[in-house]
């Protein structure tokens, strides 16, 4: 029947984009697990190579570097974001579509720009390149993911129960603690999530603006990489990945989430 | 009678759009007030500046002889029922509830024993650990009123609270909330646009009609003696007639009565008018009759109830008659 026939060819093509896209990842997945040293022979099946990555001083502390930086400016990043986003969102005010739009812009601008920008303003700003200006710069970047969480969050959420818990007696300070921030937590940690995922993840950005003492994973894979791929890389890089991937379910089960927990609609 | 609330000639500018010109306003202790009018007349806004949600453009207000005019909102004694609700869709009916009472530190045994006592008051105790998700229109309906009165508040504001219901709910709680109201002896501010509604549930009415006040009387007054068109018509069906005397006169369907023109008894005052029935609907406890009056196009509608000793026919020829203390004159 030409129906199935066409369903057969619709679920091959999918497979074919799927394979087209995670194929690449499941090869380095499966040679981080290759007994030997050279990438394109299957020796046999070993953790090795996870073993020794721990055993690793270098790697031990890019990694320090990248949580540190990626703790930092996910915490501040997501305040800042959380206030903008409630301010955004409760005021009103001329231009706030366009002030809307400036805030999704550093999204969409190349990230090569960016950095090559951030790079320049420190550099006149005598600020030095290390962990500070890494901060600095991963914070611009994630604050307005966080921003936008918040907001598709905030704006689910009813403008009454505010006036609700005033009219309660809750002082504005109550009213934030016990009834804003409660219905706003999903799309926050979310955010945050977003925010720590971009830090870790981030290449081109922190290759701009990082200095001596402050390499990130992603920076000493790409140097490791200079000097030849090893099943080393193959199995730090299958654990960004894996953290990356239950990161981003995380925040997409997060902020599935204001549906079920908003006010009653009907 | 002690006044409860006093506004002082307040008013409301939305920009440059005046949406409620300057107004004076008592509410009396224990009252059940009713702010009835169109949509958009500016009911929920009058209500929002009781509450302190709404800042007056101008004038005061008085809460049991205090000054409110300008305390926020959490520190007047006053409790609003929301059109929709706005339950917290993150606590369950009990911690809603227990909301205003954690806000204002009462102890955590008078907490308890309150929100025993409303939630038996509103029959929710079965329904204590749901959530507002999880309930039926009627039931959220209940928690609002429940978080409400449970503080014991001066006043509590209800707007529009069983808009959302269908029919048969509505007629029930409107006698619920009556009897509770007059059990409690808390002053109700009650926002309608449903003139049964008011008129079966309040101590007094004050119609309202873009932002001004119309009328303000008791349901009784209101009804049989509207002060002035506007009023009338919002309040029921209504027939004017122009008698000669340079008003209007007004009479109530319920108030005409229809004669046959041939072999009448004449037991009664003379009929007015003379016209032709141009239909007869039944409505359950009433025939609407609608007749055409003679020698201009008006139509009127006469109330004739089951029990009346006569049934009249589509095309039938019949005299209006009145009694002429039923009859309510208004300027023209
Ligand atoms: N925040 C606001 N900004 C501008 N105009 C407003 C605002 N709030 C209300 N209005 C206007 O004020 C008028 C009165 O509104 P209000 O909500 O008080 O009416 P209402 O009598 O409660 O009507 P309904 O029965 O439909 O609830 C309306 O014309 C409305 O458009
Ligand atoms: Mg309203």
């Amino acid at each position: 029947m030409p129906k199935t026939w066409r369903n057969h060819a619709l679920l091959a093509y999918a497979l074919a984009i799927l394979a087209f896209l995670y194929l690449p990842l499941m090869i380095l997945a499966l040679y981080s697990f290759n007994e030997s040293r050279i990438n394109a022979v299957w020796s046999g099946f070993t953790v090795n190579w996870y073993a020794s990555l721990f055993n690793n001083r270098r790697v031990l502390e890019a990694l320090t570097n990248s949580l540190a930086v990626a703790c930092i400016s996910t915490v501040i990043s997501t305040v800042l974001g959380t206030t903008g986003a409630m301010a955004l969102n409760r005021y009103k005010y001329r231009f706030k579509a366009a002030i809307n739009g400036l805030l999704y812009l550093p999204i969409l601008i190349p990230e090569i720009v960016m950095g090559l920008s951030l790079l320049v303003l420190f550099s006149q700003t005598a600020i030095p390149l290390g962990k500070v200006s890494l901060i600095l710069a991963h914070i611009t970047f994630c604050v307005s993911f966080v921003v936008i969480t918040v907001n598709s969050r905030l704006e689910g959420m009813e403008a009454e129960l505010e006036a609700a818990a005033a009219d309660l007696y809750a002082t504005p300070l109550q009213t934030f603690r016990y009834v804003t921030l409660p219905l706003a937590m999903p799309g926050i940690i979310a955010g945050a999530l977003i925010a720590f995922t971009l830090s870790i993840d981030d290449f081109v950005i922190s290759f701009f603006v990082a200095g001596p003492n402050s390499t990130t994973l992603p920076l000493y894979i790409y140097a490791m990489v200079k000097r030849g791929i090893s099943p080393e890389i193959n199995a730090l890089s299958t654990l960004m990945m894996l953290t990356t991937v239950l990161l981003i379910i995380l925040a997409h089960l997060l902020q599935g989430s204001p549906k079920k927990a908003s006010p009653a609609d009907e | 009678m002690e006044a409860m609330i006093r506004l002082e000639g307040i008013s409301k500018r939305f920009g440059d759009q005046v949406i409620i010109p300057p107004t004076d306003l008592t509410v009396n202790e224990g009252e059940f007030l009713t702010l009835l009018g169109p949509s958009g007349c500016g009911k929920t806004t009058l209500l929002r500046m009781i509450a302190g949600l709404e800042t007056p453009s101008s004038g005061k207000i008085f809460l049991a002889d205090k000054e409110v005019t300008d305390l926020p909102p959490y520190q007047r004694d006053v409790n609003m029922v929301f059109q929709h609700y706005a339950l917290f869709p993150h606590m369950t009916v009990e911690e809603n509830i227990r909301f205003g009472l954690k806000m204002k530190k009462v102890d955590l045994q008078e907490q308890d024993k309150r929100v025993e006592q409303v939630l038996a008051m509103t029959r929710l105790q079965e329904l204590r650990h749901r959530y507002p998700k999880q309930m039926s229109g009627g039931q959220q309906q209940r928690v609002a009123i429940a978080r409400a009165l449970v503080n014991n508040p001066k006043v509590v504001l209800l707007d529009e609270p069983l808009g959302a219901l269908d029919y048969q709910l509505r007629k029930n709680l409107q006698l619920e909330l009556a009897d509770l109201q007059y059990d409690l002896g808390i002053t109700f501010v009650y926002v309608t646009h449903d003139r049964e509604e008011a008129l079966t549930m309040s101590d007094r009415i004050i119609v309202m009609n873009k932002g001004l006040i119309e009328q303000d009387g008791r349901p009784g007054e209101i009804y049989h003696r509207p002060g002035n068109e506007f009023v009338a018509k919002f309040i029921g069906e209504t027939n004017f007639f122009d008698l000669g005397d340079g008003l209007t006169t007004l009479l109530r369907p319920e108030k005409l009565n229809l004669c046959p023109e041939e072999g009448d008894d004449g037991a009664h005052p003379a009929p007015h008018f003379f016209g032709t029935i141009t239909d007869v609907v039944f409505y359950g406890t009433i025939d609407k009759v609608f007749v055409d009056l003679d020698g201009s196009k008006q139509e009127v509608v006469a109330y004739q109830y089951f029990d009346d000793a006569r049934k009249w026919r589509m095309d039938e020829r019949v005299g209006i008659w009145w009694y002429p203390q039923d009859e309510v004159k208004l300027s023209k």
